[in-house]
């Protein structure tokens, strides 16, 4: 019974039967043409993409993370995949299948579902197949699209903006990202614009052998708001799949940006084969003063993830948040958590992690505070509680403080601890069988950060935390 | 490698006069160790127990060795007089690597109680140093370990026979002294049997104006219900580094309690791996540092519970102003079975100058699912309120501040037993946060 549920657990596992066109596998600079060219680049993105591509070749992969890493072989991976059908994008003709897709899914593509409220950017494979609700949201002079288009139409803004957060230079899997990168979001908020509904991307891995990098660039002028999702899902297949995206936030002065994730890409089967290996480097920049840039990360999916969303606060008197709820369970690892750097004056930021481990699986905050020397009255929080569910599992802290002002406070604490005998025989004692009581349990303690969530999304994560766990118990 | 390869070519020019002047026990794992250096080199920042101390850059200068072990003419009582009053010690000297066994205390040790010299040790009682010489600090793991193996050739001997206790405090003094700037290897063995107790209390001093590069690999070994306190007290001066590696190893039922006290020093980095092989075991470790100008102190400890049932305590207060560095990086590895293990550790620091700076690291690891473990760390300046209310009441500002940094340390302080070393320990410590200098009274120095 147990194995039953803990089989069907993975509901977003099915594939989708559309016409891919796919490139030939393996990397070099050949290659790297070929997606700017099938992309309709100009010349100056194909220069960055190329710069990346050499720099890379110079990188050796990261070992560094508490994680034992499948040897990645690069050049046995597609580094594009389009559903042929879908390719022109927006133009709005989508082949049935990709619409049954995303359907099954639950993403509202067809605006006939407004009453979500909110606009999406599907992206399946290497390019985003549809984007709902523009010319609402073009009324504001809000600029929502997938990121090829925005290289057409807006070319100087993602010019300006591309790299200036995340440089190619910045670690193996960014340079990676920046020759290669296929697809993913544009936002630009202007200024003073309060963006009237959520934002959400959905991304899809569906075909096989191929890796998945996006890019996501969000800007948010000077007194603007935007709240933007992020989910993302893939296919059960046995082998291990590479997602390698780079998200860059800028922030300007007075503004507010909210980024949520419920991440659950596949998390290979119980037994540790297949599962997504997420590798993905996300960083915020509050540039003006008294910005502000929130983090909030919902972890289920995904063999390995190694990630650290970070904020870089340059801004006098900028706030900056982080979120999250890993869970893994099975064999799955993650390594994850923020870094927060300190620049501006006044600055202040806060940390809420809360790791849950099940099965097999590793599971481990690390975390980077520093305060430079000009960082004047920087204020910093940080708490991690670790959360154990069963005896072959492991939870980790690492947290790291770089302190070089003295006006600076800095706090971290954590804790770990499993479920207490006394809290699970109080929910039996009232007819609360275990695995009902474990869930409710972990949801409570996941609550700090499952309340950061838009609603819908909230409701979303805290289903995927039950179903996570399933067959963890007992 | 630059740095490494001086040292490797000095060994290969001085093998003999290395074994020369030692006993074949210590030159036995030498050339292993010196495959092991040629491997690992001098550890790089990027290795993740060596992220805040650039080992290198202390081991580029040339130093002097003194490989032949020649005489340098010193008269502990005469030259140095840091005693711990009050507090009835057995008093030892260690000068440089060796041994002082001109001085030694009159009142006798309880019968079976071993304190000599590592190399006469080893000639007395080969087979026992074998079985546990090399054990814990392994050459293989450590560069630091490898290059101090290639060259030390004495150190000391502890021992505490079953059932022993040791009631008097035993209390080393380890004097650096040298006309030339020097590089001294120091090696610690310490045995407790089962059911053995002992204080033991170490003060390092540098009593000439040199620059000193002092390794020390220490291997401690705490037998079944042996109790063990430990204190390291080091007040030298800005010209000398240190680089302690400690490694314990507690069997069931013990205890111990490792205090490390840094005021005065150049450079120090101090690395502590306790191994708890025995159920029920306990750990306490303190550390207190105070630091100013361009003091760098580095402690990175690892508690790695692999029974069940154990307990672990760490403290470490650092107080830091001028433009010292401090770092701490403490691990708590929790092995997979080790249920009901209760580890807490906590790391405070107060940054009082925007030129000083403060890294710290606290780490849990853990494979068991029935265990309490909670670290916590804080970086952070006076408290403003409190200052107010203390000039309110007619104290200046320093002192005001003097107060409160020494009640923020004070919590490490006073969890030292040892009531008299307390005692010297706040006087020490209060002048220390005043500025004076604080070194033994009327040694070479400052007379």
């Amino acid at each position: 019974m147990l194995r039953e549920i803990a089989e069907k657990k993975y509901e977003y596992g099915f594939t989708t039967d559309v016409d891919t066109d796919i490139i030939e596998k393996g990397l070099s600079e050949d290659v790297v043409r070929q997606i700017s060219e099938k992309k309709g680049e100009p010349a100056w993105l194909l220069e960055f993409r190329l710069k990346a591509f050499r720099y890379w070749q110079t990188l050796e992969e990261p070992t560094w993370g508490h994680l034992k890493m499948p040897k990645i072989d690069y050049q046995d991976i597609s580094y594009y995949a389009a559903p042929s059908t879908g390719n022109s994008g927006n133009s709005g003709t989508i082949d049935p299948e990709l619409m049954k897709t995303f359907d099954k899914l639950g993403i509202p593509l067809e605006e006939r579902l407004a009453l979500s409220g909110m606009a999406v950017d599907a992206v399946m494979d290497s390019v985003s197949v549809k984007t709902t609700f523009r010319e609402r949201l073009k009324e504001k002079g809000i600029i929502f699209c997938s990121i090829s288009e925005a290289v057409r139409e807006h070319g100087d803004l993602v010019r300006q903006y591309l790299g200036s957060v995340v440089p190619y230079r910045d670690n193996f899997f960014a340079a990676l990202n920046s020759a290669v990168f296929s697809d993913g979001s544009f936002v630009y908020i202007p200024k003073g614009v309060r963006c009237p509904m959520e934002l959400s991307t959905y991304f899809r891995i569906n075909a096989r052998g191929t890796g998945q990098f996006e890019r996501t660039l969000i800007v948010c002028d000077d007194d603007a708001y935007v709240s933007y999702l992020e989910g993302c899902t893939a296919p059960m297949r046995d082998e291990n799949q590479l997602h390698a995206a780079i998200v860059e936030i800028v922030v300007m002065e007075n503004a507010e940006v909210k980024y949520s994730t419920v991440q659950n890409w596949y998390p290979g089967d119980k037994d540790g084969n297949g599962g997504v290996l997420n590798l993905v480097t996300k960083r915020g920049h509050l540039r003006g003063r008294n910005s502000r840039l929130s983090w909030t990360q919902v972890e289920t999916g995904s063999a390995i993830t190694w990630k650290y969303p970070s904020c870089v606060l340059s801004g006098d008197g900028s706030q900056a948040e982080f979120y999250s709820v890993a869970l893994t369970n099975n064999h799955q690892q993650a390594d994850t958590g923020t870094k927060m750097i300190h620049l501006g004056k006044n600055t202040k930021s806060t940390i809420i992690s809360k790791g849950i481990s099940a099965g097999h699986s590793q599971n481990a905050y690390r975390g980077l505070v520093r305060v430079s020397k000009d960082a004047d009255g920087a204020r910093n929080y940080s708490s991690c509680d670790s959360l154990l569910l069963g005896s072959k599992c492991g939870a980790h802290t690492f947290p790291y403080m770089d302190v070089q002002n003295p006006t600076a406070v800095v706090e971290h604490e954590a804790t770990t601890s499993k479920i207490s005998e006394d809290q699970l025989f109080y929910c039996n004692q009232r007819g609360i069988p275990l695995e009902d009581a474990v869930g409710l349990i972990v949801n409570g303690y996941a609550k700090d950060v499952l309340n950061k969530l838009p609603m819908e999304f909230a409701a979303e994560a805290q289903k995927l935390l039950g179903v996570s766990l399933e067959g963890a118990v007992g | 490698m630059e740095a490494a390869l001086q040292y490797i070519e000095l060994y290969e020019q001085c093998r003999g006069m290395i074994n020369e002047h030692s006993t074949p026990l210590l030159n036995q794992p030498r050339e292993q160790a010196c495959e092991d250096f040629r491997r690992l080199g001098l550890p790089t920042q990027k290795l993740e127990r060596y992220k805040y101390t650039d080992v290198a850059e202390s081991f580029a200068p040339d130093y002097g060795l003194n490989l032949r072990h020649i005489d340098i003419p010193v008269n502990p009582y005469e030259v140095f007089r840091c005693d711990v009053p009050n507090l009835s010690t057995s008093l030892y000297f260690v000068v440089n690597d060796r041994f002082y066994d001109r001085a030694l205390p009159t009142a006798p040790l309880p019968e079976g109680v071993l304190v000599m010299s590592l190399a006469e040790a080893a000639a007395k009682y080969p087979q026992f140093i074998e079985n546990r010489y090399g054990r814990l600090a392994r050459s293989s793991k450590d560069g630091l370990n490898a290059l101090n193996t290639m060259f030390a050739q004495d150190g000391l001997f502890i021992y505490v026979p079953k059932n022993t206790v040791v009631e008097r405090p035993l209390q080393f003094v380890n004097i650096l002294r040298a006309d030339v700037d020097l590089m001294v290897n120091r090696r610690l063995l310490i045995v407790l049997e089962d059911g053995a107790e002992a204080k033991i209390l170490f003060c390092d001093h540098a009593i000439d104006d040199r620059n000193f590069l002092a390794t020390q690999v220490s291997e401690v070994f705490v037998g079944e219900n042996a109790h063990l306190e430990l204190y390291e007290l080091e007040e030298t001066h800005v010209k000398s580094r240190r680089f302690s590696n400690m490694y314990v190893d507690q069997q069931r039922n013990s205890s111990a309690t490792l205090d490390s006290i840094t005021l005065h020093n150049g450079l120090t980095r101090n690395r502590t791996d306790v191994t708890l092989s025995g159920e029920y075991a306990e750990t306490r470790m303190f550390g207190c540092v105070v630091a100013d100008k361009q003091q760098h102190v580095d402690n990175n400890t690892l508690i790695d519970h692999r029974v069940a049932n154990c307990q672990s305590t760490e403290l470490y207060k650092y107080v830091l102003d001028g433009e010292a560095l401090g770092a701490f990086a403490g691990r708590v590895l929790v092995r997979e079975g080790a249920q009901k293990t209760i580890s807490q550790e906590t790391n405070a620091n107060l940054c009082a100058t925007d030129t000083a700076r403060m890294y710290t690291q606290p780490m849990l690891e853990i494979y068991a699912d029935d265990v309490k473990c909670s670290h916590g760390s804080t970086v952070g300046q006076l408290n403003d309120e409190a200052l107010f209310y203390m000039q309110q009441r007619g104290i200046p500002q320093d002192e005001a501040r003097m107060l409160l940094k020494f009640a923020f340390v004070g919590e490490v302080l006073d969890s030292i037993r040892l009531e008299p070393l307390r005692d010297r320990l706040h006087y020490l410590v209060e002048k220390r946060l005043r500025g004076e200098l604080s070194k033994c009274e009327g040694c070479r120095l400052c007379k």
